[in-house]
């Protein structure tokens, strides 16, 4: 008797504590992070840190948005990962509508290979591109980083766009070739038109993955003006170089940077969910 | 999907007409590939193979004009018999691989537990889960550095306050807790992918299982074991095949968060396979390293799809 009545209430209570748990856990870091950039450099600075910011000071955000450098690394940042989203969709979309639909010898050898490239540590090849672009005069431009780019993301566009390709129905292709179209008008004006959601969440996961490459932008911007927002804020010094460790500049410069992604996160995150686990997990 | 297949097969066609279909179907789909395939081949495996060079070579770009000399082999002997620190980077990357996979993967499950059943509030969950995971991690290492610092820092002064520990520690700067603080880092950055690949796989287990379980009066402990733990062999192997590749390669944490110190406490072996390029400017030994740590993640790859059988699409044929 006292089980039935007790047990649900006890097992609802339980559920809500971990939920609790899980959220804070999530978010406190980040939220510790807007805290920091919310407070006056006293305050920073002061020792045992207080859980507030009292009272809220914009001093941090103020220099960091109007730091040059740090616009100019957002910007670059845009455009790399702008860029390397478009052509890795390209390219990865139509290499995944075969693998999904066409019967062709060697599909596993391609399947190992796009395997093998999700496996490569960017490491590996540092040594060569760097020698490479270096002869090819490369440094310092945008096609350095969006060259690896492309290709370290196509793993991850291939695997989700075959699982959405997958999920298509069948017929309407059948339907068009039936009625006289080509491969490549159905490719064109009944596949591409379907794939749209899912080439939207592949979008997003490429643009993020894009967005937080530190490895290559690292290694092939020297110059001030081309570095990307990751290495901006592992190198950040902040506006006054000869102070002490800005952390509200760098709290401040940390939150701005992730701002674009976490909206894109929250907006899109039922996608988001289905298309990281599509490639991973089989229905 | 799968019942759509005879309705379009039917028709009989004569042998000469399938294959000259099949060639033209192999030729698009030869024509569709190629790109993606050409871009691979040019940015990922001749580099590779440009490093397997490289490794075989004494190179120091240090001074213009030093001439190469070929050393064979040499770079790896070099490395596995007489490079301490090299040894030094691997044990820690051991170490890190093995702690945070076990971390992420208890926690997890635990998320994932909690994620899968339905109650008010779990898009906030789902939301709150995502954000670890957007976080670029050079952005997660600045903040936790601004959250682990030794006198001002929130981590010290909530552990002070719950009475956990009695003075504030130098988390990030001691050679006892700054690997163990680098781990916390990155379990609270990875363990949301993880938890969500998780859920999934347990949206695929069907319920009827757990309600045959409940009337034949297993526990809920015993369905876990019996029903949850075992289905989602798959789903796991997959999660730990990718997140043991990440970890095993991990150069942005350490690099911003510890520098790899203090001294070599939280080197990593691609951290330490950087500075070998790009401080000492060995461009031979350094590939040698490079070329020895995507090894040993080929080798693990291999166990975890051969033999333990994780289901990755290449390792198998078409389902």
């Amino acid at each position: 008797m006292t089980r039935s009545t007790f047990g649900p209430a006890l097992q609802r209570g339980a559920t809500v504590s971990v939920v609790v748990a899980i959220v804070l856990w999530c978010l406190a870091p980040f939220y510790w992070t807007v805290i920091t950039s919310l407070k006056s450099a006293n305050a920073i600075y002061y020792s045992p840190t207080t859980y507030l910011p009292e009272p809220i000071d914009l001093a941090s955000w103020v220099k960091v948005v109007t730091l040059s450098r740090f616009q100019g690394a957002l910007m670059n940042s845009a455009i790399v990962a702008t860029c390397v989203t478009v052509v890795s969709l390209l390219l990865g979309s139509i290499c995944a509508y075969a693998i999904a639909r066409l019967r062709f010898p060697g599909k596993d050898i391609v399947l190992t290979i796009v395997l093998a490239v999700s496996m490569f540590p960017g490491i590996a090849i540092i040594s060569p591109l760097y020698l490479q672009f270096r002869d090819w005069d490369l440094i310092n431009n945008k096609l350095a980083l969006i060259l690896p780019g492309v290709t370290f993301t196509l793993p991850v566009c291939i695997w989700t766009l075959t699982a959405f390709f997958r999920d298509l129905p069948r017929e309407l292709e059948e339907a068009a070739y039936v009625d006289g179209a080509s491969r490549v008008q159905t490719f064109v004006q009944v596949i591409a038109p379907l794939a749209a959601p899912g080439v939207f969440t592949t979008a997003i996961l490429l643009f993020i993955a894009s967005w937080n490459e530190f490895l290559f932008a690292r290694t092939f911007m020297s110059k001030v003006e081309q570095v990307t927002a990751p290495v901006a804020i592992a190198q950040f010094e902040g506006a006054d170089i000869a102070a002490v460790t800005p952390w509200g500049e760098i709290s401040a410069a940390a939150v701005a940077t992730t701002i674009p992604l976490v909206i894109l996160v929250l907006v899109f995150q039922r996608r988001i969910v289905a298309g990281l686990t599509s490639g991973a997990v089989k229905g | 999907m799968t019942a759509t297949a005879p309705h379009f097969e039917a028709p009989p066609v004569r042998a000469p007409r399938r294959s000259v279909q099949a060639l033209l179907e192999a030729r698009f789909a030869a024509l569709l590939v190629a790109p993606a395939m050409a871009v691979i081949a040019l940015v990922a495996f001749y580099p590779l193979g440009h490093a397997l060079w490289l490794s075989l070579w004494k190179i120091n770009l240090r001074f213009a004009n030093t001439p190469w000399v070929f050393v064979g082999l040499g770079n790896y002997v070099d490395a596995i018999t007489d490079d301490a620190r090299w040894l030094n980077a691997l044990r820690v990357t051991l170490t890190i691989t093995f702690t945070s996979l076990l971390a992420e993967f208890v926690l997890g499950m635990i998320f994932a537990l909690v994620m899968n059943q339905s109650f008010k509030g779990r898009a906030l969950v789902r939301a709150s889960v995502l954000i670890p995971w957007s976080l670029t991690t050079v952005v997660s290492a600045r903040m936790w550095q601004v959250i682990y610092h030794a006198s001002y820092g929130v981590f010290n002064r909530i552990l002070v306050d719950i009475g956990l520990i009695d003075a504030y520690k130098p988390w990030i700067i001691s050679p006892v807790f700054t690997i163990w603080a680098m781990i916390g880092a990155d379990v609270w950055k990875t363990t949301p992918f993880v938890a969500l690949l998780l859920t999934a796989g347990m949206q695929l287990i069907p319920g009827e299982l757990y309600e045959a379980a409940a009337i034949d009066g297993a526990t809920a402990w015993d369905r876990f074991w019996r029903i949850t733990f075992p289905l989602l062999r798959p789903t796991m192997l997959v999660a730990l095949l990718f997140r043991m590749i990440d970890v095993f390669r991990m150069l942005d944490l350490p690099f911003v968060l510890t520098g790899g110190g203090p001294g070599q406490a939280t080197e990593t072996l691609s951290l330490y396979t950087y500075r070998v390029i790009f401080t000492d400017l060995k461009f031979g030994g350094g590939s040698a390293l490079a070329v020895l740590t995507f090894l040993m993640i080929l080798g693990s790859a291999f166990i975890f799809i051969r033999v333990l059988g994780a289901p990755v699409a290449g390792a198998e044929s078409e389902r």
